[in-house]
Parts: structure tokens; C-alpha cells; sequence
């Protein structure tokens, strides 16, 4: 291989960050959250004290690092080319969640279709089971009995804000593009407020479950596919909300242009992706 | 906005680091957190060793002598998961921190603070998985996980507080990788000189981004298995529990989805180096660079989908045994092309013996045994006598040893004197090669025959007609681990001092990362080279 | 790799090669000849799955010393003929050139598919099938339940069923007495097992998994909890065979062996009912009055073989993992509920019901009224513990 040094294309220079003091924190921050929720699952007394210094660390650190971040990018520290590696960086990401979330559902196909059959099925002579029949819902040979969650009452109102939500979403980023920031803003904070109200839903069908269908983490394989996909997604839908939210807070005090903004584009596209996912979820959990 | 760049003042950040341990804290410099990396793995490797090297005091005779089965447990468990988690992973990815860069022609890797990051999530996870050791001592908990690095569930769902610990250990060094493995696929595919197109890119590279990916596929579906594993055990759910309708062997899938593609995690960088290693000593271009990037694409799509053959005594139903039979040894055939071109590398060159290329041969020999065992494995019905047994263990200590470890060493051995711009010492090199191979085939190979005359793994007393070979194998142990000392010793003076280093290093070197000064300057490529 | 020949198994060779051992292993492994005797390859088989796998063991092994010794003999060649050192100078080819270079290239490929899918792929398709066919004219069948750490066997035909437990004394694992010839493969109760007859072997586990493996009989299979899994063997020749537990299962998973004794027909037939006999004077025990004297006596036999391997012979358990019994709450507490009904989270309770999620298993399954009846009595009056009251079996029975 030959080289020489020509100008390139990229003839600016590729902006490597100041050293920085977050990272070492951050994982600090991790390590004490970690440890204290071990401590607290185990019933150790120091487990809610040592939780919460670790949570303070990392939402402090988290806002001076994005602050910093959202500084250099103001400052235009960040070209095209710096900007490609963000656009990768978060496709990726999003890949890996999207793993994430497979593992769960990976989890829902074998227990519906792999383990449930198998626990049913055994030769009648020898069965360890003597009366349970393969169907689904089921909390399986030994579980309470529950009531399952269907699929057309608030499910069916929460698939329709969130698909509305991803259309205000995109309303919004056309509203950048254009340069009409009033669109702009407005599609924003109807995002947010729809991913709110879809979480707050959500926390009223939990209590229902809890309280009047016996449907608990605890209803064998559904209940904990249920809450594990659906409290997953809750999570994730709680994250998109915040990030949405500091992105319309920095719409508001006019950052972004209709070529440069990254930040706006990266949440973006992790709320279509949890809309994707939501969809998912109504047909495999709720619905069939 | 291109223009805006240059009224920037941002080459003020060229000297402007710390000094002292804060620019080791807080550098965003690849070459930094690449020394990082690699001193971090250097260090639990020899902890991870230490520790195995109790197991194999313990089973030097038969009885129980020094330690309790609980304690062995723990110990073998642990041993595996510091190994890969945090000797072997890291090395590979302090490799990629330092020579991705200068090998592509970019002045630094893609997101250099997401990187300082990905480094620093390893101490605190490193330190989860051995606290409950130091914790038990104090009378808080059972001690470390003591189920085996597999964590098979329910031993895992009954086990004691370090259950816990290695689930967010796992967690957080999950989230290193893929902040590592991110950083690393957004480098080789947005910071390329211009002129290097992909299938010009060194073969070192395209190992890296093979392994990456893998990473992005397999560690999220760990986490979602230890997470539930963790629901089981504190809120209830009954992933694994048939009474409540789930299943353990759910569990065992999710596991080995991840832990069979991480075995190529652990080689495919190792595989990327050896054509390198192989061409400067053989000073001949490397052969079939086309092939071996498709075989390493190849080698992770089949890596994907052969996860069962690690347990098929499970009682999974014939057409699925016969499937992941059949894919599991369609995986010889990437890998022979692998072979295939190493050789044909050396064919016909003009071969010089130096360390690295010592430890490239003894590399490619050993970890044959180890692939071609491999290969009788995956046999469903022979399976059914070698699985958990000491031929198993044999089988992946010259894949993971032989192959991951010595392939480091190949790599560190290769680029040191880049890296210090010192040569190390030859002399103690090739003592250290010899001595390695001869105590690493004391050890392992006996328990090849172990595990034929049916010694199980993981236990800590074992019969009477097992006791000559462990006996064998313990001290085979005990040499290997002392000549990894030598190994600590050399790289020391390396780094401290000794012969001034060319930039080109060897002379049958080709390729970007030879020409920049050895060692090459605080920021790699400031312009990027043009590739013809 | 191996010698290719099975050698006759060994069944336990005690320091008989100690000596080549303070010779030290190099000149040990030189020595070949102190090694000549010892199992380099499978034990013996005596099933039908057994040999077939050890000849299929024994023809991969030929197969991949060729294919290693071919590969390596032509990197060493050329290591020998192409170094720098003899003045060889380096070729400029990175890749095939022509089309017999081609053809050279892909010899090797094509060897390779016929290997793995023809010369291996083939015979292991019909000892896969083979293998997993339990049913077809299977004879008897015996169903094996792994608990920690030790094998209870049920034979449904007759009714027999018993745990096989390990009977190594602990002084011989702590070095404090010689190590037996059979160490840590014998066993209280062997399973037996009639010659000839196809017996399929149905697995389960009732805490976590294990996996059933006695290597004579090519045989390995998991036992797991909830989950039925099944195999077979048909035993040749008559013999004890020995095996043992292979998936790691806590602390006692290296002490859990399995033995099966092979007898002829008449002999198995015998055996039967002398265990049927057994079991029904053990159960006429249950209906009869115990005194305390006797409860204690049977008590501190069954405790220590069923429940020292946690809760330790002096009752002080290994905290915090397995508690003490001394002084426990749950064994100082209530027996009954006044009306002879079952407290929850009782003595008794904790007994017969486990506790799930822990290591400590429902026993009912395992133990007889007799058993529990005296192990309960046992643990309230011993260890320090001195509550005087004590359970009669038939009691036991009541709450079953
Ligand atoms: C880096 C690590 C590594 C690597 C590379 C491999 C490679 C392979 N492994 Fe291994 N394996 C492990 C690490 C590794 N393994 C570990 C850690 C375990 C145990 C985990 C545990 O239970 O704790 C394990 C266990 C394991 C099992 C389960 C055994 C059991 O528990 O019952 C099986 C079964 O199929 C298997 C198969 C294979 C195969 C087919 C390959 C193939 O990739 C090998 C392919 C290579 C070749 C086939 C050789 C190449 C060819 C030649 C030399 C030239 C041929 C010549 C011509 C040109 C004609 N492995
Ligand atoms: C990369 C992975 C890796 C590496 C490098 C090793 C390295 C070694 N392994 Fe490991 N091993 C595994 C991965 C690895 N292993 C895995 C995955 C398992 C399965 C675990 C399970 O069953 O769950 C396993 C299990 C395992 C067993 C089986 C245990 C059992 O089943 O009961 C044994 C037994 O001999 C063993 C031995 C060794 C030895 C002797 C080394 C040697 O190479 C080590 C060399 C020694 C040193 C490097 C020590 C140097 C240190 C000193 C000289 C002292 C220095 C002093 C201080 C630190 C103060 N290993
Ligand atoms: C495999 C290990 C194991 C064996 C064998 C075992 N136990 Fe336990 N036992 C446990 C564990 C673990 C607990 C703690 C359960 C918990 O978390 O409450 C326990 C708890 C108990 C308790 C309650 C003690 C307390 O204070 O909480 C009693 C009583 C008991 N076991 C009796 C027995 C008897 C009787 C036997 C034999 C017939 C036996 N155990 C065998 C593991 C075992
Ligand atoms: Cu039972 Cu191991
Ligand atoms: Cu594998």
C-alpha cells in the first residue's frame, strides 16, 4: 500500500474532544447503582442509600456531559464528517436495542410455542402433569389463574397515540426542515405530551392487572413476558420522552437548522423505533 | 459549514493533555486508551490465572485438600468469566484502540469520548464479579457466582448474592463492549483514508468489524437472558421454572446465542492479525486477502446460527440435533480457507523466525488440534460422551489459550517496538515461546485423555485412575503460569527502555501503520494519506 | 492424538503409578511404557449406542490426525524449504493464478465437504436416529429423578424405588483414611438392571439440573427440573458400571455418582422382590407407633444421610447459604396446628414442602413417613435444640 500525503477530501480536521472527566464518572456513577441495588434485592440495609448517591452522580454527570456536548456543537466544533459518526454511532445503537428487545420476544416465541407444548405434551404414562393442556394465555402446570389482558380496550387506544405521536414527530421535522420553527416547537411538545399520556395509560393498566386480574409478574409465563415486554418498552418509551423533551427545549432556544441537527434526528429515530416495537408488542402480546 | 472549521482554534488540543494519572483518567487519545486496554487485560490475566492455578492445586491429587467445593466453584466460574471478560475482550480491543487508527489512516478513532468511556466501564465491572470474594470475608453473602461462567438457571436462580453481582457485571461490561464495538464500526466505516475501500482495508480491520457486529447481535440477547434471570430470581417471573410454564433450557439458548458467536468474538481479531504477522515474516503478500474477508463474514453468519451444539445432550427433538450437527461442522469450511491461506503465505516466501512469528506458528498448529476437535464435538452422538467432560475443557483452553491468548501475544510481541518504540528482548521472547508451548501442552493435553477415560469437568475430587494425568496437568499448570512472568517482565523493559526501533520495525512490513515514527505521535494522522 | 485401539477399561488403578509420578511427569509421558495400561480412550462399551459411538470416536480420530499431520506436514516443509535463512527468495502470488491452481486451491474444499458430510456426516445421522429412538420395543422402563446430590430410581413395572446416595466415607475425601478402590463411585443403593432387555430411561430432576452418565454405555442425558427427557440402554454383558453426575449442580455435584449392576434376567427378577419385600416392611413401620428412643435412633441416620450435606451433621448448617438448624425459628416453633393440620412456613412444612427458589427441596417426594417423621423428631431434640415433642409417621401420612 502507497501513501502520500495529499489533501483529501475531508481536508478539515477531525475534532477529537478535549480530555474529559465525565466517563470515569459516569461509570462511577454505574458501579455505585449497580452495587446498591444488589445490597437492596439482598436486604441490605446500605442498598437505597448507596442507589441514590449513585443515580445523583449520574444524572449530574449525564448533564454536564450532553451540556458540553451541546456547547462544542454550538461552537460548529462538528463537521459533516464528525457528524456521519454520530448518525452511525446511533444506528448501531439502535441496533443493538433492537437485540435487546429480541431477546424478550425470543422468550415469548419459546415459552408459546417450545416450552408450554413440551410441559403439555409428555408421554400420558409417565406425565408430570396430569391435567394441563397446552393453550395460551397460561401461567403453566402449577400457577395461579389470572385474567388476561386483551387487546382492544386501552392497548388499542395506546397503539393509536403512539402512531399519532410519530406523525407529530414528523410534522415537527418537516417544520424544521422548512424552517417554520412554530411547527417546529408545537410538533415537539405534542410528542411529548402523547408519549405521557401513552405512559400514564400504561400505569393504570398495570394497576388494573395487579389489583383486579391477578395478572402479576408472578402469572407464570404470561404474566412475565407480559410485564418484561411491555415494562421494557415502558422504559424505553420514558427515555425517548426525556430525550424528546431536551431536544424541544433546545428547539425553543433555537438550536438546530435545517441541515445541522443530529440530536433531533437521533431521537428521532428512536421514537419511530419504540413505535415500531409498540406495534409489534400489541400484535404478538396483546392481540394474538 | 466545511469552512467554519479553520476560524476554529481546535488545534489547541494537540499538547494541551494532563499529566500524570488525570491523562490517564480523562484521555480521549486512542493510543492512551489502547494502553489502557492492554494493561488492564495483562493485569487479569494473571489474576484470572492465580485463580485457576488454585483449582489446579486443588485437583493435584485426589481428596480435597485445600478448599471447599463451594469455593472451587466460585473459582472456576469466575476464572472463565475474568479470562474472556476481562483479559481476552479487552486485549483484542486495546489492539483495535491502537492500530485501527494508524492502520486506516485516521488521526483518531470516530468518538474518542464514548471511547475513554467504553474503557472505564470495565474496572467497576471487573470489580463486581471478585467483590463477593472480599465481601464473604467480611460476612456479607456466599461469595462470588459459583455456577460456572454459563449461569445456567435454576443453579443460578438458587445461587447466593454473587448471582447478582455477575448480572450487572455482565450488564456493564455488555455496555462496554457495544460502546466499544460502535466506536469501532463507525471508525473503519466513516474515517478510511481516502482511496482505501473496504476490500483494500488490512485484514486486521476487517476481523475487527466482524467481531464488532457480532457484538452488536449476540451481547444485548446476554443481557435480556441475565435480566430475566435476574426477574426470576427477586420479582417472581417464571422464565425458567416449568411450573409456571418456562423452561431452563429457554435459558440455555439465550445463553449460548451470545456464547458460541463469542468464541469467533474472541478469535476473528486474532484471525485478522495472523496474515499480517505471517506476510512480514514470510516478507510475501498476503494470500487470499478476498478470501479470508469473506470467510470471516462467513464465520459470523454461521457463527450465528450453530448455538445449540453446546447442548445437545439436553434431550432437544432429532431434527434439531441434526441441524445444528450439520451447520456446526459447515463451520470447518471458512475456517480451512483460513488455514489454507496462512500456509499459502508462507509458501514459497523467505521466512525469518523472530518471536512474533514463533508464536504465529505455534498459534496456527495448536489451535488445528484445537479446531479439529472441535470439529468431532459437534457430533450429536459422539457428543453424548465428550460433552462436560475434561475433553471439552482440553478442546477450548487450545482455542481460547493457544488461540486467544497466544494470539495476543503474537500481536503484542508484532507491535511493542511500534508501539514503544523499543525492541524487547529477542532472546527473552523466544525462552518465553518455547517455554509456553512445551507447559501448555503439559497441561492441556492430558486432559484430552481425562476426558475420553470419563473424568466430568467442573468437579474438585475426582477417581482414582484419573489422578496421573491431573497430576500432570497441575504441573504443567504451574509452569505455564510462571512463564507468563518472563512474558511481564519483557513487555516491562520493553516499554521502559532498550534498542531504538525503526519506524518500519521489520523489515517485510506493508501497510500505513509502518509508516508513521515508532512510537507514532500523540495524534496518529493528523492529514489522512491518500491510497492508491 | 490417541492410540486408536480401545483399551480394556481400568477400573481403578489405586497408586499403582505413584512411581512414575516421583519420576516426575516428563519422564513419565517418555516413560510410555508405566502408561501403557491406562485408558487412553473410551471405557469399554457395553450398549449398543456405546459402540457405536466409540467407533465413530475411534474413525474421527484417524480422520483428523490425517487431516492435521497432512496440514502441518506441508507448513513444515515449507517452513524448512522457503527460510530466509537458506537464501530463498520470496514468490510475489496472493492469490490462485491459472487454472491449475485453481483446481489445487479447491481440492482441499471438496475434501473437506465429503469429510464432514459424507465420512462423518453420514454414520452420525444413524446414530443420531438411533439414539433418540427410546421407544420402539423398549422392555422395561426406569425413571430417574436427580435431587441434590443424589439419584432416586423408580421402577413403574414393579413399583421399587429407592435413592442411591454416595458412601464414600468422608475421612477418605479428607485424606484421613486410604482411599478405597471404588472412591467416589460407590454407592448405597445400585440400580439394577436386567441384561438384553431395551430399557428406556426417563429423566427428570426435582431441583436443578443434572445429567445421568455412565461412560460404558455411551449414554449421557440431562435431567431437568419440570421436564421429562428420555434415553436408553440395552446392557450387554453383565457387570457393575460406574458413572457420574455431569452437569454442575452446587456444591456436591463431583459427589454424585452413578452405579448400575447388570444381571442376568432371573437374577434382576429376584432382586425385585427382595427390594418389593423391603419396601413393605419399611411401610408396615409407618402405621406402627414410634417410641422416642427410636424416632431419635432412626432419625440421626436418615438426617445424616439426606440432609448433613447442607445443614451439616452438628445441625449448624453453612451460613449463610444453608442455615443452622440449631436454634432455628422454624424448628423451634409449632409442630401442628392444634387440629393436626399443616402450618405454613413450619418445621414440617419446610420439610415436606421445601422451599422454592432455595436449594432446600419438597422431600415428601423422596422421603417415606418414617423418614421425615423421624428426621423432624430428630432435629427438634438434637443440636442444642430440646423442644421433647416428636411426629409419628402415621402422621406424616395424614398430611401427604
Ligand atoms: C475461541 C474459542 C473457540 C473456538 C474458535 C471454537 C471453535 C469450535 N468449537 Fe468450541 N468451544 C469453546 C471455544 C471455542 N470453540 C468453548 C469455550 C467451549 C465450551 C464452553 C463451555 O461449555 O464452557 C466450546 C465447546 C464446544 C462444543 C460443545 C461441547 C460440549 O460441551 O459438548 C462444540 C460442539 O460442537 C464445539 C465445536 C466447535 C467447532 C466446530 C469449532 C470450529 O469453529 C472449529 C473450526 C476449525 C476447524 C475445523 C479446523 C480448521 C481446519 C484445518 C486445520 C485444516 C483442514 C484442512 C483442509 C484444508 C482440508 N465447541
Ligand atoms: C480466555 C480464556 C481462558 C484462559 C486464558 C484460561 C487459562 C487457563 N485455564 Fe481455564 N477456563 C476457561 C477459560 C480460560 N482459561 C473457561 C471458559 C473455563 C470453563 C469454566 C466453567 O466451567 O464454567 C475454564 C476452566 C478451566 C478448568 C476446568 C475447571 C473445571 O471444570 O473444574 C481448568 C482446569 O484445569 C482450567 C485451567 C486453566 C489454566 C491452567 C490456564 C492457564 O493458561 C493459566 C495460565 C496461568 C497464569 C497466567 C497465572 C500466572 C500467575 C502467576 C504465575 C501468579 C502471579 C501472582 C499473582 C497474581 C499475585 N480452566
Ligand atoms: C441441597 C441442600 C439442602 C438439603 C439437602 C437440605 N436442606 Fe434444609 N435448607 C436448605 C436451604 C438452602 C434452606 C434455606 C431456605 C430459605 O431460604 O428459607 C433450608 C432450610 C431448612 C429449614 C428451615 C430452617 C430455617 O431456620 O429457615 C429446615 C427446618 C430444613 N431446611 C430442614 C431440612 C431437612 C430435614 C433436610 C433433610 C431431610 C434438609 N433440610 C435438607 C438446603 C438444604
Ligand atoms: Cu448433579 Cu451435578
Ligand atoms: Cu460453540
Amino acid at each position: 500500500m502507497n501513501a502520500s500525503h495529499a489533501s483529501t477530501p475531508h481536508s478539515g480536521h477531525y475534532y477529537v474532544p478535549q480530555p474529559s472527566i465525565y466517563p470515569i464518572i459516569l461509570s462511577a456513577g454505574m458501579f455505585l447503582l449497580a452495587l446498591g441495588f444488589i445490597l437492596l434485592m439482598n436486604k441490605f440495609a446500605p442498598g437505597p442509600w448507596v442507589m441514590t448517591a449513585g443515580a445523583a452522580v449520574i444524572i449530574l454527570v449525564l448533564f454536564k456531559w450532553f451540556g458540553a456536548v451541546i456547547a462544542e456543537n454550538q461552537r460548529g466544533a462538528y463537521t459533516d464528517w464528525e457528524d456521519k459518526s454520530f448518525r452511525q454511532g446511533m444506528v448501531w445503537f439502535i441496533g443493538s436495542e433492537v437485540m435487546f428487545f429480541a431477546a424478550f420476544f425470543g422468550a415469548l416465541f419459546y415459552c408459546r410455542n417450545i416450552s408450554v407444548p413440551a410441559l403439555a405434551g409428555m408421554d400420558p404414562a409417565f406425565t408430570l402433569y396430569k391435567d394441563f393442556t397446552a393453550a395460551w394465555p397460561t401461567s403453566g402446570p402449577k400457577g395461579a389463574s389470572f385474567t388476561p389482558m386483551g387487546a382492544w380496550g386501552i392497548p388499542a387506544i395506546n397503539t393509536a397515540l403512539l402512531l399519532t405521536s410519530g406523525v407529530t414527530l414528523t410534522w415537527a421535522h418537516w417544520g424544521l426542515m422548512k424552517a417554520k420553527r412554530s411547527q417546529l416547537n408545537l410538533g415537539l411538545i405534542l410528542t411529548v405530551l402523547l408519549g405521557v399520556i401513552f405512559l400514564g395509560f400504561q400505569a393504570y393498566e398495570y394497576h388494573h392487572a395487579y389489583t383486579e386480574m391477578g395478572l402479576t409478574m408472578g402469572a407464570g409465563v404470561y404474566g412475565a413476558t407480559f410485564f418484561m415486554l411491555t415494562g421494557f418498552h415502558g422504559f424505553h418509551v420514558t427515555l425517548g420522552a426525556i430525550m424528546l423533551a431536551v431536544v424541544a427545549g433546545r428547539c425553543l432556544s433555537g438550536h438546530f437548522d435545517a441541515k445541522r441537527h443530529f440530536a433531533f434526528e437521533a431521537v428521532a429515530w428512536y421514537w419511530h423505533f419504540v413505535d415500531v416495537v409498540w406495534l409489534l408488542l400489541f400484535v404478538v402480546v396483546y392481540w394474538l | 459549514m466545511n469552512t467554519a472549521t479553520h476560524t476554529l482554534d481546535h488545534h489547541g488540543d494537540h499538547a494541551h493533555h494532563p499529566t500524570g494519572i488525570l491523562r490517564w483518567l480523562t484521555t480521549t487519545n486512542h493510543k492512551d486508551i489502547g494502553t489502557m486496554y492492554m494493561t488492564f487485560a495483562l493485569l487479569m490475566f494473571f489474576v484470572g490465572g492465580a485463580m485457576i492455578l488454585g483449582v489446579r492445586a486443588e485437583l493435584f491429587q485426589p481428596g480435597l485438600q485445600l478448599m471447599k467445593p463451594e469455593f472451587f466453584n466460585q473459582l472456576i466460574g469466575v476464572h472463565a468469566l475474568v479470562m474472556i471478560f476481562a483479559a481476552l475482550m479487552p486485549a483484542a480491543t486495546g489492539f483495535a484502540n491502537w492500530m485501527i487508527p494508524l492502520m486506516i489512516g485516521a488521526p483518531d478513532m470516530a468518538l474518542p469520548r464514548l471511547n475513554n468511556w467504553g474503557f472505564w466501564l470495565l474496572p467497576p465491572a471487573a470489580l463486581l464479579l471478585t467483590m463477593p470474594f472480599v465481601l464473604a470475608l467480611f460476612g456479607i453473602g456466599d461469595g462470588a457466582v459459583a455456577t460456572g461462567w454459563t449461569l445456567y438457571a435454576p443453579l443460578s436462580v438458587q445461587g447466593g448474592i454473587g448471582v447478582d453481582f455477575a448480572i450487572f457485571s455482565i450488564h456493564i461490561l455488555g455496555i462496554s463492549s457495544i460502546m466499544g464495538s460502535i466506536n469501532i464500526i463507525a471508525t473503519i466505516l466513516n474515517m478510511r483514508a481516502p482511496g482505501m475501500t473496504l476490500m483494500k482495508m488490512p485484514l486486521f480491520c476487517w476481523g475487527w468489524l466482524v467481531t464488532a457486529v457480532l457484538l452488536i447481535i449476540t451481547l444485548p440477547v446476554l443481557a435480556g437472558g441475565v435480566t430475566m434471570l435476574l426477574t426470576d430470581r427477586h420479582f417472581q417471573t417464571h422464565f425458567f421454572d416449568a411450573a409456571g410454564g418456562g423452561d431452563p433450557i429457554l435459558f440455555q439458548h439465550l445463553f449460548w446465542f451470545f456464547g458460541h458467536p463469542e468464541v469467533y468474538i474472541l478469535l476473528l481479531p486474532v484471525w485478522g492479525l495472523m496474515p499480517h504477522v505471517l506476510s512480514t515474516f514470510t516478507r510475501k503478500p498476503v494470500y487470499g486477502h478476498t478470501a479470508q474477508v469473506w470467510s470471516f463474514i462467513a464465520i459470523g453468519v454461521l457463527g450465528l446460527i450453530v448455538w445449540a451444539h453446546h447442548f445437545l445432550t439436553a434431550g432437544l427433538p432429532v431434527p434439531a440435533l441434526l441441524y445444528f450437527m450439520y451447520s456446526t461442522m459447515s463451520i470447518s469450511l471458512p475456517l480451512a480457507v483460513l488455514f489454507f491461506c496462512w500456509i499459502a503465505t508462507m509458501w514459497r516466501g523467505s521466512m525469518s523466525f523472530e518471536t512474533p512469528m514463533l508464536f504465529a506458528l505455534g498459534f496456527i498448529v495448536l489451535f488445528g488440534i484445537a479446531g479439529l476437535t472441535g470439529l468431532v464435538l459437534a457430533d450429536v452422538a459422539a457428543d453424548a460422551q465428550y460433552h462436560h467432560s475434561y475433553f471439552v475443557v482440553a478442546h477450548f483452553h487450545y482455542a481460547l489459550f493457544a488461540g486467544g491468548i497466544m494470539g495476543v501475544m503474537t500481536g503484542v510481541y508484532f507491535w511493542l517496538p511500534k508501539w514503544t518504540g523499543h525492541m524487547y528482548s529477542e532472546k527473552l521472547g523466544k525462552l518465553h515461546f518455547w517455554l509456553t508451548v512445551i507447559s501448555f501442552n503439559l497441561t492441556f493435553m492430558p486432559q484430552f485423555f481425562l476426558g475420553l477415560a470419563g473424568m466430568p469437568r467442573r468437579i474438585p475430587d475426582y477417581a482414582l485412575q484419573f489422578a496421573e494425568f491431573n497430576a500432570i496437568s497441575t504441573v504443567g499448570a504451574f509452569a505455564l503460569g510462571l512463564s507468563q512472568l518472563l512474558f511481564a517482565w519483557n513487555v516491562w523493559r520493553c516499554v521502559k527502555g532498550g534498542e531504538k526501533a525503526s519506524a518500519e520495525v521489520w523489515e517485510g512490513t506493508d501497510g500505513l501503520e509502518w509508516q508513521l515514527s515508532s512510537p507514532p505521535p500523540y495524534h496518529s494522522w493528523e492529514t489522512q494519506p491518500v491510497v492508491k | 492424538m490417541t492410540t486408536l485401539n480401545p483399551q480394556p477399561h481400568q477400573p481403578a488403578l489405586p497408586f499403582r503409578h505413584r512411581l512414575s509420578l516421583l519420576a516426575g511427569p516428563v519422564l513419565a509421558l517418555a516413560s510410555g511404557a508405566a502408561f501403557a495400561d491406562y485408558t487412553w480412550n473410551f471405557p469399554t462399551p457395553v450398549t449398543p449406542i456405546g459402540r457405536d459411538t466409540l467407533s465413530m470416536h475411534n474413525q474421527f480420530m484417524v480422520i483428523i490426525t490425517v487431516l492435521f499431520v497432512v496440514v502441518f506436514a506441508i507448513m513444515i516443509y515449507s517452513m524448512i524449504k522457503h527460510r530466509k535463512s537458506t537464501g530463498a527468495r520470496p514468490a510475489k502470488f496472493s492469490g490462485p493464478t491459472g487454472a491449475v491452481q485453481w483446481f489445487w486451491t479447491l481440492v482441499p474444499f471438496a475434501m473437506l465437504l465429503f469429510i464432514d458430510f459424507v465420512l462423518m456426516g453420514i454414520p452420525a445421522f444413524h446414530a443420531v436416529v438411533d439414539m433418540e429412538d427410546t421407544r420402539t420395543k423398549a422392555d422395561m422402563v426406569l425413571k430417574v429423578t436427580g435431587l441434590q446430590w443424589k439419584w432416586k430410581y423408580e421402577y413403574p413395572d414393579s413399583g421399587v424405588q429407592f435413592v442411591s446416595t454416595l458412601t464414600t466415607p468422608r475421612e477418605q475425601i479428607e485424606g484421613k483414611e486410604a482411599k478405597g478402590e471404588h472412591y467416589l463411585l460407590e454407592v448405597d443403593n445400585e440400580v439394577v438392571l436386567p441384561v438384553g432387555k431395551k430399557v428406556r430411561i426417563l429423566l427428570t430432576s426435582t431441583d436443578v439440573i443434572h445429567t445421568w452418565w455412565v461412560p460404558q454405555f455411551g449414554v449421557k442425558r440431562d435431567a431437568i427440573p419440570g421436564f421429562l427427557r428420555e434415553t436408553w440402554v440395552r446392557i450387554e454383558e453383565p457387570g457393575v458400571y460406574r458413572g457420574q453426575c455431569a452437569e454442575l449442580c452446587g456444591k456436591d455435584h463431583g459427589f454424585m455418582p452413578v452405579v448400575v449392576r447388570a444381571v442376568p434376567e432371573p437374577e434382576y427378577a429376584a432382586w425385585v422382590d427382595k427390594k418389593k419385600a423391603e419396601m413393605s416392611a419399611a411401610a408396615a413401620g409407618g402405621d406402627k407407633t414410634w417410641t422416642m428412643a427410636e424416632l431419635l435412633a432412626k432419625g440421626k441416620e436418615s438426617y445424616e444421610k439426606n440432609c448433613a450435606a447442607c445443614h451439616q451433621p452438628n445441625g449448624q448448617g453453612l451460613p449463610p447459604a444453608f442455615p443452622a438448624l440449631a436454634g432455628s425459628k422454624i424448628v423451634t416453633g409449632p409442630l401442628l396446628s392444634p387440629d393436626g393440620k399443616l402450618i405454613p412456613d413450619s418445621h414440617v412444612d419446610r420439610v415436606m414442602n421445601g422451599k422454592t427458589g432455595t436449594a432446600m427441596q419438597a422431600f415428601k417426594a423422596t422421603l417415606s413417613d418414617v423418614d421425615i417423621a423421624a428426621i423432624v423428631t430428630y432435629e427438634r431434640n438434637s443440636f442444642g435444640n430440646t423442644k421433647g415433642d416428636m411426629i409419628q409417621p402415621a402422621q406424616i401420612k395424614a398430611l401427604r
